[in-house]
């Protein structure tokens, strides 16, 4: 009898193994490397892409994308449409249904009240939140009921899912944050650094700049995960070394960014220790043509702004053959191997937003390209070998900011424009720099005292509404808005204008597409204002033993972390 | 002596504010903005309001201000606070670090450790080496012993840290595996395993930089033997029958540490500046690696604070050397 009792319970537990597997906590630990560390866990204080991803394992948005940029409800039963109900027909309101018995990581219950809360945070004069941008034209946030939440917009919102959604809105607690309102936030370092959250991990210690020590949320809403009771994020170093830790040493799981030279990755992926994943977002390495002349000659104050268009550029013909005489796939293989692949669009994804007949540029024409300046009437009269016109040399000046990859870029593309009879001096300066949006700095991004710059950008989530948006003609920079604007081009077209107002008053996904195809085609074929180059994808790389990684490049990177595990 | 030592530090004060002024003025008239790093998304209108919200909005003279009452008065009050327990400081606003939003004391004290053990211990390594091969090669000079500590020595001060360290990651831990590549900050000594472990790990960037240090200090040590082995006490010493070792250990040894104390006092306050380019490479994250991410950040609190920190050090122990200098020679008194 007594015998046949463990022979019982032998079996059970054998029988029990592969669900024992599934049990939270029970993969042991996991350590993740990010070459930038995290200086802070909570996004409204931060947008830095270190600090959002680290806070993505501990507080949750509403709603999440996937790795295809579908929207996902993730704390909340569905995703409000005009179908379902939960975004109102004059497109004023959008209602979220709230999961029920969710609960905070200190074992309260998760409720509308916490979402009306991070809104007044975010929303708060005082706070200089990062995030505010996604609260435009947000009136009110109420909490209908514990598990309902009401969104009310000034005006119509065609795409109201810019609050709490992705990892840049994530929802906080109130009871943590209550006492951190406006200019009291930087004063709650705890709760800026563990904070109380309804993701899968919780923060055990928090050194900035350094290291977090995470450990499984117990109240996690699904019981059997996470799969690791604990977790090492350590941050700092290199990106090479980062990717040295996961494929060489096999120290680290899964590490962040590993945007190295592709002849550096093949050979540490020799160490057999773990592989590489990419995935394609909206970030578009580009050349944008300053429709302005920037020369030193004119007064400050009227450089680079629309009182005098450029001397040369202005001419679509010669910003066509600048474009036409790159070779975009020898670029993308040389800079960014796997993780670039060339393009013509500035927004190249998600699918629905991006055309998908604007591949001319993919073609390399260098003779094409000369006799599109001839036909402009640049020719090289005086036989030095770069073109002329009524006595004005064909001469740009080309900056973009200090990364190895961009002077390798410059160096290519001077050389392709020197062969065209384009002279071209290059420029670079440190990004702190080129990105600061200093006003008294001339070398700001946004002055551009150049006549083309190079660098990257990209939209947040999948809407690009704000991003076409951004070329309009009153977001020119110029000295009397301290240089701040984003239509850095200074392209200016009425009918462009007229476009992005329509888009801002259709609510309807498939129309929205059709017309966000139309504005990127006018500023890149039609326009010939930007030059896309290399649509830039994330690659990142994890140990062979850690699996459920699936790379998303429209929220967090560790937006499953739930779902990670331990191959065995 | 001692109103010699009062006078110094006297005349320390309006120096340290003179360079905590010229510290401010050089950091906040570079050109830099803390919203740089962040992703372009943000819309401008964010970005100024983030700016206002970290205090960039105030003139120049009232920030400044602001920081010497926050480090001078509310900050030495709160480390009091900690050590008696008591709440003279109140709600005072500390001096707060713009990455991270948290005072800048606290994220300093946190990270000494992690600097004390690695880039102290390599100093004191560095400085064991450094004076029994300095003196031996000084005694024994052109020998193959001396020979071979100016080879090594010419090495480790040539070749910069961040080659070497790279060098030893890859034959040590990429190719051997003994060693991790990492630093684990987090990691506590608690019993034998864990403390082998934390000697596992500090071996490689201690080996680095300790190098580093005793090639340079042995070469010191070396030049003032041989300028004291030379001089006529030495000979007097000898010709009056003191044995050998009396002679080297105590009557040239004694002399020639003069000059080299001084190197050794002036080289802590670099211990407290970490090694920058050691830390990053073995991701060590001590005070070096906080420097250049604030640095790299435009966090200016923390910045000014970390090198004002650092320029109080270095007055500090150049009046520690001076000192020495006394103690050892007491011809010099000062008095």
């Amino acid at each position: 009898m007594k015998l046949k009792t463990i022979l019982l319970g032998a079996g059970a537990t054998l029988a029990l193994a592969p669900a024992a597997l599934a049990e939270r906590g029970a993969d042991g630990h996991v350590n993740v490397i990010y070459s930038q560390a995290p200086s802070i866990m909570n996004p409204y204080l931060s947008s830095g892409t270190k600090d959002i991803e680290a806070a993505s394992l501990v507080i949750e948005p509403l709603i999440r994308y996937d790795e295809t940029g579908a929207m996902l409800p993730w704390l909340v039963e569905e995703v409000p449409t005009l179908e379902n109900g939960g975004v109102s027909e004059d497109l004023m309101t959008i209602t979220y249904k709230i999961k029920p018995g969710l609960k905070w990581s200190d074992g309260t219950d998760f409720t509308a009240e916490d979402v009306a809360f991070t809104a007044e945070y975010c929303m708060h004069p005082e706070g200089g939140c990062a995030q505010l941008a996604k609260f435009e034209g947000v009136s009110s946030v109420e909490a209908v009921d514990p598990l309902t939440v009401k969104i009310t917009f000034s005006e119509p919102k065609p795409f109201p899912y810019g609050p709490f959604s992705g990892g840049q809105g994530p929802v906080i607690q109130k009871a943590q944050f209550a006492e951190c309102l406006g200019a009291r936030a930087p004063e709650c370092t705890d709760a800026n650094f563990m904070p109380v959250g309804t993701g899968p991990f919780k923060v055990d210690e928090f050194r900035p700049n350094d290291v977090i020590s995470l450990s499984a949320n117990p109240e996690y809403r699904d019981p059997a995960k996470p799969a690791f009771a604990t977790m090492t994020f350590k941050g700092g170093g290199d990106a090479a070394a980062a990717a040295r830790s996961v494929l060489e040493t096999g120290e680290f799981d899964y590490a962040w960014n590993t945007q190295l030279a592709p002849e550096v990755l093949a050979e540490m992926l020799k160490g057999g220790k773990g592989q590489l994943v990419n995935a394609f977002g909206t970030l578009v390495e580009r050349i944008e043509i300053n429709m302005t002349d920037p020369s030193p000659s004119l007064p400050e104050g009227e450089r680079s702004t629309a009182a005098h268009p450029h001397p040369i550029l202005s001419d679509i013909r010669v910003r066509q053959a600048l474009s036409m005489a790159i070779d975009r796939q020898l670029l993308s293989d040389v800079g960014y191997g796997e993780a670039g692949r060339p393009t013509c669009n500035l927004v190249p994804a998600p699918e629905m937003y991006a055309s998908t007949d604007n591949t001319g540029c993919l073609t390399w024409d260098m003779e094409g390209a000369k006799a599109l300046l001839e036909e402009a009437g640049w020719t090289d009269t005086d036989g030095d070998g770069i073109r002329d016109k009524d006595g004005m040399k064909l001469s740009l000046l080309y900056q973009t900011s200090t990364n190895a990859v961009r002077q390798d870029f410059q160096a290519i593309i001077k050389q392709w424009w020197t062969e065209l009879g384009v002279e071209t001096e290059l420029k670079n300066v440190d990004g702190s720099v080129f990105f600061g949006g200093d006003p008294g700095s001339p070398d700001t991004f946004q002055k551009f005292y150049a006549d083309v710059e190079m660098y990257a950008n990209n939209f947040d989530g999948t809407d690009p509404e704000s991003y076409l948006a951004m070329y309009t003609c009153d977001k020119a920079p110029k000295p009397e808005t301290q240089w701040q604007g984003e239509n850095i081009n200074r392209f200016c077209d009425p009918e462009y204008d007229a476009l992005i107002a329509e888009l801002g008053k259709t609510g309807e996904l498939e129309q929205r597409g059709e017309i966000a195809k139309r504005l990127n085609d006018m500023l890149t074929k039609d326009s010939m204002v930007i030059i896309p180059l290399v649509d830039r994808g994330r690659l990142s790389a994890h140990s062979n033993t850690l699996g459920g990684v699936v790379l998303n490049t429209w929220d967090s990177e560790l937006w499953n972390a739930a779902d990670w595990y331990r191959i065995k | 002596m001692l109103t010699y030592t009062i006078r110094r530090l006297l005349i320390a004060i309006p120096t340290l504010l003179f360079i905590s002024l010229i510290i401010f003025l050089l950091l906040d008239l570079a050109p830099g903005d803390p919203m740089a790093q962040m992703p372009l998304t943000v819309p401008p209108e964010v970005r100024q309001r983030m700016r206002e919200a970290l205090g960039l909005g105030e003139p120049i003279h009232m920030r400044y201000l602001l920081w010497l009452k926050q480090f001078f008065v509310i900050e030495p009050l709160n480390i009091l606070d900690q050590m008696l327990g008591t709440d003279m400081a109140g709600d005072a606003q500390r001096v707060i670090s713009w990455q991270t939003r948290s005072p800048v004391a606290d994220i300093i004290a946190q990270r000494i450790p992690q600097t004390l053990w690695v880039v102290g211990l390599a100093y004191v390594l560095g400085v064991a080496i450094a004076l029994p091969i300095g003196i031996l090669s000084a005694y024994r000079q052109y020998s193959w012993f001396d020979q071979l500590g100016t080879f090594v020595s010419m090495v480790g001060f040539s070749v910069p840290t961040f080659f070497t360290g790279v060098v030893l990651i890859i034959l040590f831990a990429v190719n051997l595996n003994w060693f991790p590549s990492i630093y684990d900050t987090t990691h506590r000594v608690t019993d034998w395993d864990s403390f082998v472990f934390q000697i596992r790990q500090m071996v490689l960037p201690v080996t680095v930089l300790a190098l580093y240090n005793a090639s340079q200090i042995s070469r010191f040590m070396r030049a003032s033997m041989l300028d004291n082995l030379r001089q006529d006490y030495v000979r007097t010493a000898r010709a009056k029958g003191l044995r050998e070792r009396a002679v080297v250990l105590t009557h040239v040894l004694r002399n020639s540490m003069i000059p080299v104390v001084t190197v050794i006092a002036l080289g802590v306050p670099t211990i407290f500046g970490g090694a920058i380019i050691t830390e990053q490479v073995f991701k060590v994250n001590g005070l070096g690696q906080l420097l250049i991410t604030a640095i790299q950040a435009n966090d200016i609190p923390m910045v000014q604070t970390l090198t004002f920190i650092f320029a109080v050090l270095i007055v500090l122990f150049n009046l520690v050397a001076d000192v020495l200098y006394g103690l050892l020679d007491p011809r010099i008194r000062y008095d």
